[in-house]
C-alpha cells in the first residue's frame, strides 16, 4: 500500500484526519516502516527501520519551543503483526515541547506491540507525552510500553496514557523515572478493561533530588472478567521531596483489581503520600444520579466515564 | 388520606441497625407549597427524606409512602426520580472527571446546550466558567450545592427534597439557593427542607417538627418557631420525645 494511503488510514482509524499544517510537525510509523514525516526547526528525528519494528531517535535542541504539538502516529492496520518500537528521545537544556502519540491498532486479532523508549528532559526542559490508543473491539493485541524516564534539575514531563476506543486485550506496561532536583514528574494512566482484558502497570519514580515532585495517577474500570494488577513505587530520597499515589480502581461483575503502592523515604524532610480506592462504584455518587432518573447501569457509567475522563485535573 | 397532597407518608416505621429511627410517622405534603420538617439532631430528618427517595438502607419497615396517591415504598430510587422526585443532599457527592455539563445533562429533562446554561444562570452561576468544570474537589461546598440544584431544576420534578440547604455554605451562596427556592414554588414544585436553622424555616409555608423519629408539633412556621424555641433548645430528653410532646403523632 502506498505510503500516503497509509498515512490516511492510520488517521482515519483513530477518528481524525491527516496533519496538513506546515507548523505541526508529525511522524508516521506503520508496522516498521516510517511512511510520513514532517519536521520543525529545532526537532531533529533519525529513524531506523527493522525487520520487525523501528528505532527512533528524537531530539529537541537546546532551548527550542516547538508551538504545536508534535503528531505521532504508530501502528498496525492488518490484523496480524509485531511492531517493536525502540525510541529516544532527548530534550535539551530549556527545550520544550509535546508529543500527543496515537498508537492505533484498529483491526487486531494478533499483534504485538512493543515500545522500549528512554527519555532524557534536560535542566529546565518541558516534555508533555500524550498517548492515545485505539484496539480493536476483538482485543486481539498485546500492547507492552516500556520507558525510562530521566529528568535533570528543574525539569517538567508529564505524561498521560489513555484507550480511546476497542479492548484493552493484554497491556503491560512499566515506567521508571528518576527525578533530580527541583524537578516535576506526573505519570498518569486511564484504562477499561472488559471481556479477559488484562492490565499490569507498574510505574515507579525516584526522587533523588531536593525539592524533586512526583504524582503517579492510576485509573482503571474492569468489568466481565477483566484483570487489572496496578503497582505504583515512590521513593523519596532527598529533602523536601514531594510525591502522591492515586490509585482508583472501579470493579463490576467478575472483574478483578488489584493495586499495590509501595512509598519509601530515605530522607527525614521528604513527604510522599499515597490514597487507593478499589471495589464497586461510590454509593453516594450512584445514588445522586439514580435520583436524577438514571437507571444503575447508566450512572455507573456515567462514574467511569468521569473517572477515565482526560478532565480529571490530574491529567490536565 | 388527604386526596389534596401530592406526598403522604403513612404511620412510617423504619429501622436501623435495630434502632427504631422513624417512629410511626405519619405527613401529608400539599402540592405546590414550601414545607420544613425541622428538629433537633438526630431527630430523624435526613432519615425521613432519605426514606422518601428510596435510598440503600433507607427502606420503610411499615407503612406506606404515597406519591400522587399511588404507592412507591417498593419502587428505586431512579423509579421514583422518574415520578418527578428529586433529593438535594446536605453534602452533594464529588465526580471526578465528571464535567457540570454531564452532570446537570444527565437528568435533564431538556439537555440541549441552552437549557443546561439557563440552568446555571438560575443559580446564579456562569455557564461559561462552570460546564466545562468537573464536579468534584476543586469546586467549594457552596458551588457543589448550587450545581446540584441546578442538575434538579434540570430534572423538572414534581418534589424537591433538600437536606439542610444551608449547611456548609457561606451567606451569598445561600441567598442563591433560597433564590432557587422561590424558583420552585413559581414553577408550582413541592418542596421540603430539611433543616434545624431558622432562616430556612422561614423560608416555608408550614413546618413539621419531629424528634426521634416522632412527629410532635405541625402547623405554620410561626408556630413551630415558637414550640421549638420554648420546648426544643431547653430541652435535654435525648432519646425521646417528652411525654408532653407526643400530642401530634
Amino acid at each position: 500500500m502506498e505510503s500516503a494511503e497509509l498515512i490516511r488510514r492510520l488517521y482515519e482509524s483513530i477518528g481524525e484526519a491527516c496533519v496538513t499544517s506546515p507548523d505541526i510537525a508529525h511522524v508516521e510509523i506503520h508496522g516498521n516502516r516510517v511512511v510520513g514525516r514532517h519536521l520543525v526547526p529545532g526537532l531533529k528525528v533519525e529513524a531506523e527501520e527493522a525487520e520487525d519494528g523501528v528505532s527512533a531517535h528524537i531530539r529537541v535542541t537546546r532551548g527550542t519551543q516547538i508551538a504545536e504539538p508534535v503528531r505521532i502516529c504508530f501502528g498496525i492496520l492488518p490484523e496480524q503483526g509485531i511492531q517493536r518500537v525502540r525510541i529516544r528521545t532527548d530534550l535539551e537544556e530549556g527545550a520544550r515541547a509535546a508529543v500527543m502519540a496515537s498508537c492505533t491498532f484498529p483491526n487486531a486479532v494478533d499483534v504485538l506491540h512493543e515500545m522500549e523508549a528512554e527519555t532524557n528532559i534536560g535542566p529546565g526542559a518541558e516534555y508533555v507525552y500524550l498517548e492515545r490508543h485505539v484496539h480493536s473491539p476483538a482485543g486481539g493485541l498485546r500492547v507492552v510500553p516500556h520507558a525510562r524516564i530521566d529528568l535533570a534539575e528543574g525539569a517538567r514531563f508529564r505524561t498521560d496514557f489513555e484507550l480511546l476506543k476497542g479492548r484493552v486485550g493484554q497491556m503491560e506496561i512499566r515506567y521508571r523515572a528518576t527525578v533530580a532536583a527541583g524537578a516535576v514528574l506526573e505519570m498518569s494512566a486511564r484504562v477499561s478493561g472488559r471481556g479477559d482484558d488484562r492490565i499490569a502497570i507498574e510505574e515507579q519514580a525516584d526522587l533523588v533530588g531536593e525539592r524533586a515532585r512526583a504524582v503517579l495517577t492510576t485509573n482503571i474500570a474492569v468489568r466481565e472478567k477483566a484483570r487489572a494488577e496496578v503497582k505504583n513505587v515512590l521513593r523519596a530520597k532527598a529533602a523536601y521531596a514531594r510525591g502522591h499515589i492515586d490509585c482508583k480502581e472501579i470493579v463490576r461483575e467478575q472483574g478483578y483489581a488489584e493495586a499495590i503502592p509501595v512509598v519509601e523515604v530515605e530522607h527525614p524532610q521528604a513527604h510522599v503520600t499515597h490514597e487507593a480506592a478499589i471495589g464497586s462504584v461510590d454509593a453516594k455518587q450512584l445514588e445522586t444520579l439514580m435520583a436524577r432518573g438514571l437507571d444503575e447501569e447508566a450512572a455507573t457509567d456515567l462514574i467511569i466515564e468521569g473517572l477515565l475522563s482526560p478532565t480529571h485535573p490530574s491529567s490536565t | 388520606m388527604s386526596s389534596d397532597s401530592i406526598l403522604e407518608l403513612q404511620e412510617i416505621i423504619l429501622e436501623l441497625g435495630g434502632r427504631r429511627i422513624l417512629d410511626c410517622l405519619s405527613m401529608a405534603f400539599w402540592p405546590g407549597h414550601v414545607h420544613a420538617v425541622v428538629g433537633p439532631n438526630g431527630a430523624g430528618k435526613s432519615t425521613l427524606a432519605s426514606m422518601i427517595m428510596g435510598l440503600g438502607d433507607y427502606r420503610a419497615h411499615g407503612g406506606d409512602v404515597r406519591f400522587e396517591d399511588r404507592s412507591i415504598k417498593e419502587l428505586s430510587i431512579d423509579q421514583r426520580a422518574r415520578l418527578g422526585i428529586a433529593l438535594a443532599w446536605q453534602e452533594p457527592a464529588r465526580y471526578e472527571g465528571l464535567t457540570v455539563r454531564r452532570f446537570v445533562g444527565a437528568g435533564a429533562a431538556d439537555a440541549t446546550e441552552a437549557a443546561l446554561r439557563r440552568r446555571l444562570e438560575q443559580v446564579a452561576l456562569d455557564p461559561d466558567r462552570y460546564l466545562d468544570r468537573a464536579v468534584d474537589r476543586t469546586l467549594s461546598g457552596g458551588e457543589r450545592k448550587r450545581i446540584e440544584l441546578a442538575s434538579i431544576l434540570a430534572q423538572e420534578p414534581r418534589l424537591v427534597m433538600m437536606d439542610e440547604p444551608d449547611s456548609g455554605i457561606d451567606v451569598e451562596a445561600l441567598g442563591r439557593i433560597f433564590d432557587a427556592i422561590r424558583l420552585l414554588r413559581e414553577e408550582g414544585v413541592t418542596v421540603l427542607l430539611i433543616t434545624h436553622s431558622q432562616t430556612v424555616l422561614e423560608q416555608a409555608d408550614h413546618a413539621f417538627l419531629i424528634c426521634c423519629g416522632r412527629m410532635v408539633a405541625k402547623g405554620s412556621v410561626a408556630k413551630i418557631k415558637e414550640f421549638y424555641g420554648e420546648r426544643c433548645l431547653p430541652c435535654d430528653h435525648q432519646n425521646a420525645p417528652r411525654e408532653d410532646c407526643n400530642g401530634e403523632r
